[in-house]
């Protein structure tokens, strides 16, 4: 499985409150959070999403600290983000985006690396970042093999549902 | 090789004799809990798994804390999907407004989580329960509904970080500046993936309602959850809210920690987080002159009954500053009976504050106290970050009820002793 698309770049720390603020999450409706995604730390994100069809967001360490609201990871998936490439994760966001199928990839280098509008591809079987812009390739750590199934059944409802469907 | 708190509890849970950092290990669930926003999603998705029950009635706890009373038509609307999935599946633990407490100092207060629990819940505070020696860990709604579904969860083991207090906070000093100040020396992710274990004789200076806040903060250092070791303060507290049986769980004298930090409580000051991150921390002291326009006193960190008596030794007798909004919000309805037998009440509302029933209200910017463009809060809710409370150009100041009331006396950041 692989994702390729247009950089957007964000900072450290980039946390649920301002993924989705909680003003809006009084729904859970994927398009109508999309359309609130990030907006109080970059107004043109649901746009520049939208124009882009395939987006990669790259940001530093620890991106999606604070709440556990899976509206996050639903918002950002919604917006049309096919990856996300950080340094680090916090640890609720990274099982959210697994359980509900938004790929993310933990690779320091290439977080630091990648700027705005570069071309990224990221392919989850070998881990291998590739920055199509500059030609610079960066091994990040591919997902276990259950990791990755889960992803491919659009989350950990869709593998339950598999496995239960395996054993009749 | 030894096993930390942590790491045992998940070992019993997981059926297993040892278990080592960095394993993955499906696990028990003594409680699986949500509230108003997380649930209605794992209701969505439990829905989608096609099982019919519960794994068990009594191990659920469903708690319409956050938009609560029902701040309009959207939130009403989430919480009936609440309502009516507790009476369809039978669920015993679902409160409603008029019992309903903010879920993180209610669900200790009905003796629904003891030492030695393994607990998920559908919110990041969930790792408040540490406090009562048991692992307890923030997931997200699908991992909610998992849980509902099959009574299991999957995690990764755990590495740990070991903190030793020692001495006796001073005057003024509560759980809040201690975890704040170890916040500020490890950063927002200086625990991410870990455990934080508080040990040492300093814990037990230290009240239940001072673990509780101490624990519900080990998320903002990045934690996976925060654990203290049980003494006769926890097992007081257990006998007189619960009637389970529970197991105390002890470290191995050879666990091995990642890193180890020996703190002094005695010698830790006032202490504020600046914005928009819970690490930005100073003492009072340092603060500089930062006034304030509204200040908030309650959430899962600091609104038990405790943080309201100390708020009320600070306004006994003083005034709210003209210009600042001062909104006490007591965390259950046990906790807003007794302020009110105890007479806080009339203190705080003759000094001018307005004391709301129990919601999660102004800390996650939902309602009861929404900041405008530009304003400041000293709030001793537990997170700082861009709009938390209000409009993405509004600042909020984190701290201890003491600071905070007397904050409100003075219209800006400062100490009770530096009140007239």
């Amino acid at each position: 499985m692989k994702a390729t698309g247009k950089a957007l770049k964000y900072g450290n720390n980039v946390d649920t409150d301002v993924i989705i603020p909680a003003r809006y999450l009084n729904t859970s409706d994927p398009s109508e959070l999309a359309k609130h995604c990030m907006e109080d730390i970059d107004k043109d994100f649901a746009s520049k999403a939208a124009k882009n069809k395939n987006t990669v967001m790259v940001a530093g360490s620890n991106f999606g600290c604070g709440s556990s609201r899976e509206h996050a990871p639903i918002a950002i998936k919604a917006s049309g983000i096919s990856c996300i490439i950080a340094a680090t994760f916090a640890r609720i966001f990274y099982r959210n985006a697994i359980n509900i199928g938004l790929p993310i990839m933990e690779c320091p280098d290439a977080a630091r690396d990648i700027k705005e509008n570069d071309e990224v591809e990221v392919d989850f079987d070998t881990g291998v970042i590739s920055n199509l812009t500059t030609g610079n390739k960066y091994d990040g750590v591919p997902f276990p093999g259950f990791m990755q199934e889960i992803i491919a059944s659009e989350g950990l409802i869709g593998f339950i549902r598999k496995q239960a469907s395996k054993r009749l | 090789m030894g096993m930390t708190m942590t790491q045992k509890i998940l070992a019993g849970h997981a059926g297993k004799k040892e278990v080592k950092a960095g394993e993955l290990i499906m696990s028990s669930l003594d409680m699986v809990l949500g509230n108003d926003i997380t649930a209605p999603v794992a209701i969505r998705e439990f829905a989608r798994i096609g099982m019919d029950e519960v794994f068990d009635k009594a191990k659920i706890a469903l708690v319409p804390d956050h938009f609560t009373p029902n701040k309009d038509i959207k939130s009403a609307e989430q919480v009936k999907i609440l309502r009516e999935f507790a009476r369809e599946k039978g669920i015993i633990n679902y409160f409603e407004v008029g019992q309903m407490g903010i879920e993180h100092a209610l669900l200790p207060e009905k003796g629904l989580v003891v030492p030695g629990d393994a607990v998920i819940g559908a919110d990041s505070h969930t790792c408040t329960y540490g406090a009562l020696g048991a692992f307890s860990t923030g997931v997200g709604s699908t991992d909610m509904a998992a849980g509902m579904a099959t009574g299991k969860a999957w995690f990764k083991v755990p590495e740990a970080i070991k903190f030793v207090l020692k001495g006796k906070p001073g005057k003024w000093i509560g759980g809040k500046d201690i975890i704040l100040h170890i916040i500020g020396m490890i950063g927002v992710d200086g625990a991410l993936y870990k455990s934080m274990e508080f040990v040492g004789e300093g814990v037990h200076a230290l009240s239940m309602d001072d673990r509780f806040c101490m624990a519900n903060m080990a998320i903002e250092a990045g934690a996976k959850n925060g654990i203290f070791i049980v003494d006769e303060k926890t097992e007081q507290y257990v006998h007189e809210h619960s009637d389970r049986d529970y197991v105390v769980y002890e470290a191995d004298s050879d666990a091995v920690y990642s890193e180890e930090h020996v703190i002094d409580i005695s010698k830790i000051e006032p202490t504020v987080a600046f914005p928009h991150l819970p690490e930005n921390t100073r003492t009072v002291g340092e603060a500089g002159e930062v006034k304030i326009d509204q200040v908030v006193i309650g959430s899962c960190t600091n609104g038990r009954i405790e943080d309201l008596r100390i708020a009320a030794e600070v306004l006994k007798g003083r005034k709210v500053y003209t210009d600042v909004r001062c909104i006490i919000i007591p965390a259950t309805q046990k906790i807003w009976k007794q302020a009110m037998n105890e007479g806080l009440f009339d203190i705080f509302i003759d000094a001018g504050a307005a004391v709301s029933t129990p919601t999660c209200g102004p800390c996650l910017g939902g309602h009861m106290g929404i900041l405008a463009k530009g304003e400041r809060a000293v709030a001793t809710t537990n997170r700082n970050f861009v709009g938390r409370m209000g409009h993405p150009e509004s600042e909020v100041y984190l701290t201890g009820p003491a600071v905070a009331a007397a904050s409100a006396v003075a219209g800006r950041i400062t100490t009770p002793d530096d009140l007239d």
